[in-house]
């Protein structure tokens, strides 16, 4: 059984179809990344998986769980499936060791103390523990993604989604973030990442998926994808991000 | 030219007349705050939801209190609950009850526009995280409302506490009340009503200027 499997999905704004019968799977441990130009529908395929979007056909199963059946609690479902934003969504009104614990405290029930001493040790893993006071106003773009990758691993997710994590930072701060998410992947977490940063997808990715307007045009092992990509518009889409 | 005469002001006036009235209005403030932020934070949420039969009624409700004048919603509850109840609420209790609800439609207002500033990605992140509804909007969005409205809320509290004064129309005794029995039992109602917008003036001023520092050091937590 896959971990993430997404079958026909199909998502319509009003009239305009933003995702057109996307299907495929991510199976444990494996890491896939998405790509492809901007409005191609990467951000919105990758919402769908845990249920931030709704999508009119089609089905996405994590773990065995049908996230679009409305029978299924989708609080709990998600509590398990980590997810990492473009534009961090720390809580700015909470210290950094309030945002890693509120969640362990408030959706799984751990005790404060627990839960602060589990942020601590992510904190640690990702390099900012120094830091565990601070308010994430204070902290560079960097490491409020680091402290957001913490935040979702606090949680003990069964798999992980990325949704541009790097695309919101200053040149210089990807690299930081990127080790962090490689570090993962080589841990073997199962890893879905909406990203252009090729090189993180040589590095680690078992599988490319390429989207173009709604649809995933490539679905490709990595080496495949980046060999001989089949579709002219994946080929110009490399050819552009790839020379520089 | 005018004869103004303040002798007859001495401490047992004011803790006769006057203390009485401001404890009430100073009451009368608080709870309409408290009990209007509680209300018009639901109202708020009511109407930012997507269900009609939450929106229509919130918006039904604030649209109604926000087009009638206060001193008439302060009239006819004092006149038509009894009517409903059976029994006379008293005054005051009545003023509290009126207060409580038509701020509330103000507060709504303002408590939707500090919903709406919190970016839409923390209700993400927070359903990502596991949270309900509920969850998220009482640790991640209402917290952050809140405090990006802080000094709009307190503007309309001082607002509120100016419009305490129109409770003469139920003939409930608050500090305009007793500023004004007190000049009609010692026959000196200028010096008074004088003495009355002053210190009504000294209040809003001071929480004016204490809004004006909040805003700031909110400014520049940010």
């Amino acid at each position: 059984m896959p971990m993430i499997e997404m079958k026909n999905v199909s998502k319509w704004y009003g009239e305009f179809q933003v995702l057109a019968e996307c299907s495929t799977q991510v199976e444990k441990g494996e890491v896939i990344v998405v790509c492809g130009p901007s409005g191609s529908g990467k951000s919105t395929l990758i919402k769908c998986v845990n249920g931030l979007e709704p999508f009119q056909q089609g089905e996405v199963i994590i773990n065995g769980i049908s996230v679009g059946d409305p029978k299924t609690d989708l609080p709990k479902l998600r509590a398990r499936v980590g997810m990492v934003f473009q534009h961090f969504e720390l809580f700015p009104h909470m210290s950094i060791t309030e945002n890693l614990s509120i969640a362990q405290v408030k959706v799984l029930g751990r005790g404060p103390d627990e839960a602060r001493e589990r942020g601590l040790k992510l904190l640690d893993r990702v390099g900012l523990r120094s830091q565990a006071d601070k308010f994430p106003g204070q902290l560079s773009g960097g490491q409020q993604q680091r402290v957001a990758i913490a935040r979702a691993l606090s949680m003990d997710p069964i798999c992980m989604l990325f949704d541009e994590p790097t695309s919101a930072l200053d040149p210089e701060m990807i690299n930081e973030v990127l080790d962090v998410m490689v570090e993962l992947a080589q841990e073997g977490m199962t890893m879905m990442v909406v990203t252009h940063e090729m090189g993180f997808a040589r590095k680690v990715a078992h599988r490319v998926v390429f989207m173009d307007q709604g649809r995933i045009v490539e679905d490709d092992k990595k080496e495949a994808f980046f060999g001989s990509p089949r579709s002219e518009r994946a080929q110009q889409f490399l050819s552009k991000i790839l020379h520089h | 030219m005018l004869n103004l005469d303040f002798a007859f002001f001495t401490p047992a006036v004011v803790s006769g007349y006057v203390l009485k009235g401001f404890v009430f209005s100073l009451q009368l403030t608080a709870i309409a705050m408290l009990g209007g932020i509680a209300l018009g934070t639901v109202l708020a949420l009511m109407r930012l939801s997507s269900k009609p039969w939450l929106t229509l009624p919130a918006a039904g409700y604030v649209n109604t209190m926000r087009s009638v004048p206060l001193v008439m919603v302060i009239l006819w509850f004092f006149l038509l609950i009894p009517l409903v109840i059976g029994r006379p609420l008293g005054a005051e209790m009545s003023a509290i009850i009126t207060f409580t609800l038509f701020e509330a439609a103000y507060y709504s207002e303002i408590m939707r526009a500090g919903i709406q500033s919190v970016a839409r990605g923390q209700v993400a992140a927070g359903y990502a995280l596991g949270m309900s509804y509920g969850q998220t909007m009482r640790l991640v969005v209402l917290p952050q409302a809140f405090r990006n409205m802080l000094p709009v809320l307190l503007t309309q509290t001082i607002i509120l506490f100016q419009d305490t004064s129109l409770v003469y129309a139920i003939g409930a005794y608050d500090l305009l009340k007793g500023f004004e029995v007190a000049g009609k039992n010692f026959n000196r109602p200028v010096e008074t009503y004088l003495v009355a917008a002053v210190l009504y003036f000294i209040i809003s001023f001071s929480l004016s200027m204490l809004v004006r520092k909040l805003q700031q050091r909110i400014a520049i937590i940010r």
